[in-house]
């Protein structure tokens, strides 16, 4: 057990000393996983909201679909976004292949089922008549959707902080559309597998209470935003 | 639109950085778990990033991956260590020229009660054939590797086909691999470097060294640009002109872990 404490606590120096390698991985993840939970979760929402609020044929399978694709494997999505994006692929002349971008549109595809799933089902036990009174009170359709978000706005964040907690975490598709580059697109989950296979285990420690402390955080604010997180009366 | 998402997307987008304002060519190189595992590019990237004014981006991936990435286009360089696949590499018109830059060999590890009595034998292939003949573990990296392609010669030569519960492919880099050997108490064949890097960790012994036919050569290739027009092949034949230059040498020599060296230079 000697090694497992020496290794944490040669950790703790390593993330209180300003390493700047470790910070730069650290930076990496966050950056690529906010940019693309920002893209995904709007487009979910309206997506989501569309495929609860409208009827038209083939609804059901699409949200039978967006629910079993939230279960695809990571490295399945990185496969394809590879195969897409190499130079040799259909979109190869983009050249974004190893680079933010492409971890982006891994990360999208990622999170993408997962925001639609959660976040239609929040929709659907919204109460229909916060959309009829605030369009009867004269609102735009934009404004009454803002007014629905509003209302069902834990259910909303839940989703949204799910589908981050899958895409910070994620290493298959980082690791394959990423390439695992120092100073660049090694972020903090291919940085574990990285280092673990190197056998330096004071930074995949390090970076694994970084992960830790964020899912604590996040989840903290979750309970913050749901309040007393009792049934409303 | 509530005032709370304005403010949770002002913070958020406070959160993104802007594009990173490095402005300096990049070069894209496959190259060997070995020599990243081996820590040797920790070394040598800053030196040839700031002599040449370029940005490399190191993928570190098994030989046969970082060839496969070379004749996809998906990088500018390639360097890596299996003689015959550079060579058809090259054939195939995938890369411009095999430039050889350095070498060193691989070696036997195993469990230092050496059940299958390998230690000490100048013959690769004899001690291959003794650990089949007890049926020790032994742990095959199994991923198309050069460390692979070589211990699959090496069985070959011993004309044993190895199957069983005894022999483990494990499709891991090299310290991975290493790992599992020493946790399994197997057997498996490393490339000295990263032995040398992994040693003091490493529960395993060094048993068989020197042998004939454990040289282990490494080739720099430039992925062709008249397959491939849009790779930085300026760039590119620059940095493998750096690694066959003297400071280059001076630095492959130089590098050393717990006193021992491990890359030897080539001169053209």
């Amino acid at each position: 057990m000697d090694s497992l404490s020496a290794a944490t606590s040669e950790s703790f120096r390593l993330l209180f000393s300003g390493d700047t390698d470790l910070w730069v991985i650290i930076f990496t993840s966050f950056s690529v996983s906010i940019r693309a939970i920002m893209i995904a979760a709007p487009l979910a929402f309206i997506v989501a909201f569309l495929m609860a609020h409208l009827r038209y044929p083939g609804r059901r399978t699409m949200i039978a679909g967006f629910s079993a694709m939230q279960s695809i494997p990571a490295v399945v999505v990185g496969l394809t976004v590879y195969l897409v994006l190499s130079r040799s692929g259909p979109l190869g002349d983009l050249k974004l292949l190893f680079t933010h971008s492409a971890m982006i549109t891994g990360q999208v595809l990622l999170a993408f089922p997962l925001l639609v799933a959660i976040s239609h089902s929040t929709f659907q036990a919204a109460d229909q008549r916060v959309w009829e009174t605030a369009v009867t009170l004269g609102a735009k359709p934009y404004r009454a959707f803002f007014t629905l978000l509003h209302e069902i706005r834990f259910g909303l964040i839940a989703a949204f902080i799910a589908a981050f907690g899958r895409i910070i975490a994620e290493v298959g598709c980082s690791m394959m559309v990423g390439g695992n580059i120092l100073g660049y697109t090694r972020n903090i989950p291919t940085a574990i597998a990285l280092e673990t296979s190197k056998g330096e285990f004071s930074q995949a420690i390090a970076l694994g209470i970084v992960l830790l402390s964020m899912a604590l955080f996040l989840n903290g604010l979750l309970a913050f935003f749901q309040g007393r997180g009792v049934m409303s009366s | 639109m509530p005032r709370y998402f304005a403010n949770l997307l002002s913070l958020l987008l406070l959160i993104v950085p802007l594009a990173s304002a490095d402005e300096r060519p990049v070069v894209r190189m496959a190259t060997t778990t070995s020599t990243e595992n081996s820590g040797l590019f920790q070394v040598i990237q800053p030196v040839f990033e700031e002599d040449l004014g370029i940005r490399v981006h190191v993928i570190a991936v098994g030989t046969g991956k970082a060839l496969e990435l070379g004749r996809r286009g998906d990088v500018d360089v390639v360097l890596v260590h299996a003689t015959p696949a550079e060579e058809a590499f090259v054939e195939a018109g995938y890369g411009v020229a095999r430039h050889e830059i350095m070498y060193n060999d691989f070696v036997m590890v195993g469990p230092p009660d050496d059940t299958a009595g390998v230690r000490g034998l100048q013959d690769a292939s004899l001690a291959l054939g003794r650990v089949a003949a007890v049926k020790a573990m032994f742990v095959s990296r199994g991923d198309d590797s050069g460390t692979h392609k070589k211990e699959l010669a090496l069985w070959k030569d011993a004309g044993i086909q190895p199957q069983g519960n005894w022999y483990r492919e494990v499709g891991q880099g090299m310290g991975k691999t290493l790992q599992i050997a020493g946790e399994t108490q197997g057997y498996t064949l490393v490339d000295r470097g990263t032995w040398l890097a992994y040693q003091a960790r490493s529960p395993l012994e060094l048993l068989v060294s020197g042998a004939a036919g454990l040289k282990n050569p490494y080739g720099i290739i430039a992925v062709n640009a008249k397959r491939f027009p849009d790779t930085n092949h300026q760039a590119a034949g620059r940095l493998i002109e750096w690694f066959q230059s003297d400071r280059a040498h001076e630095l492959i020599a130089g590098y050393r872990v717990n006193g021992e060296q491990l890359f030897y230079p080539v001169g053209d």
